[in-house]
């Protein structure tokens, strides 16, 4: 699966465009920054309900090629310059959190773990 | 050792949207260098928990990073509080963060176990009412 294919199963917008094709391997969804940085995973997309610049951050560290924001919320202008020096791509989708996640897993991604 | 290549940062805590320039921009110089990846990853992560801790818990503090070939040492120090029962703290879910600091994504008691979990050594050194020192190496 690459970034595109996510924006389509997910019926997302593009908030901040950065390699569109790269490989996504796992997701991760959570609202807890410090949850997503217990797990190293690589070529993830986080999912999440917080909007604040460390959501970027955290993505940054982690090597995260993608953040969705879920029930369609909007970053600021903050958010959206920090992704954008990073080559981070955002999209905000209408899905919620619990949806967005199982739509993915149903098209073949997964948590990257077995538990 | 004088091949080590050495950087200061000072950690602000007035904004917490700015907490983890230092640990970008380490990583940034670590991937300059031709590390591995994995490696630069475990060390970013380390000092991005550190830095946020130092923003939630110390009113901020100054990080010293000396990059070796063979490894990276971290100084995080800070002149908070500091941490009344270590071994509480080092437990996963313990926190004493502010409710508002879970809002933001933080606060779940993670900090101090991630950065254990990601690097090869880790003292802490604290004194209540004097602050931390937190030591940190990661082998690369």
């Amino acid at each position: 699966m690459v970034v595109k294919d996510i924006i389509d199963i997910l019926e997302g917008e593009i908030i901040c465009e950065g390699d569109l094709d790269q490989e996504i391997k796992t997701a991760c969804g959570s609202d807890m920054m410090s949850d997503v940085l217990a797990f190293v995973k690589d070529q993830s997309v986080l999912l999440t309900g917080l909007v604040n610049p460390q959501v970027v951050r955290t993505a940054e560290m982690m090597d995260m090629a993608c953040i969705v924001f879920v029930r369609g919320k909007v970053p600021d202008d903050s958010i959206i310059n920090l992704a954008e020096q990073r080559g981070i791509t955002l999209i905000k989708t209408r899905f919620r959190m619990f949806t967005a996640c199982g739509l993915l897993y149903s098209n073949g991604l997964s948590g990257g773990t077995k538990v | 050792m004088s091949n080590a290549i050495h950087l200061h940062y000072e950690v602000s805590d007035e904004d917490f949207t700015r907490a983890g320039e230092a640990s970008g921009a380490v990583k940034k110089r670590l991937k300059s260098l031709g590390y591995n990846p994995d490696a630069i990853r475990r060390v970013a992560i380390a000092m991005y928990e550190a830095e946020i801790n130092m923003v939630i818990h110390a009113d901020g503090g100054y990080c010293d990073v000396d990059i070796y070939p063979d490894r990276v040492e971290i100084l995080l120090s800070d002149r908070g509080p500091g941490i009344p029962d270590v071994e509480k703290a080092m437990q996963e879910g313990y926190s004493t963060a502010p409710d508002n600091v879970r809002s933001l994504g933080f606060g779940a008691g993670m900090g101090l176990p991630n950065i254990k979990k990601y690097t090869d050594e880790m003292r802490i050194e604290t004194t209540i009412g004097v602050g931390t020192n937190l030591y940190l190496t990661v082998r690369v």
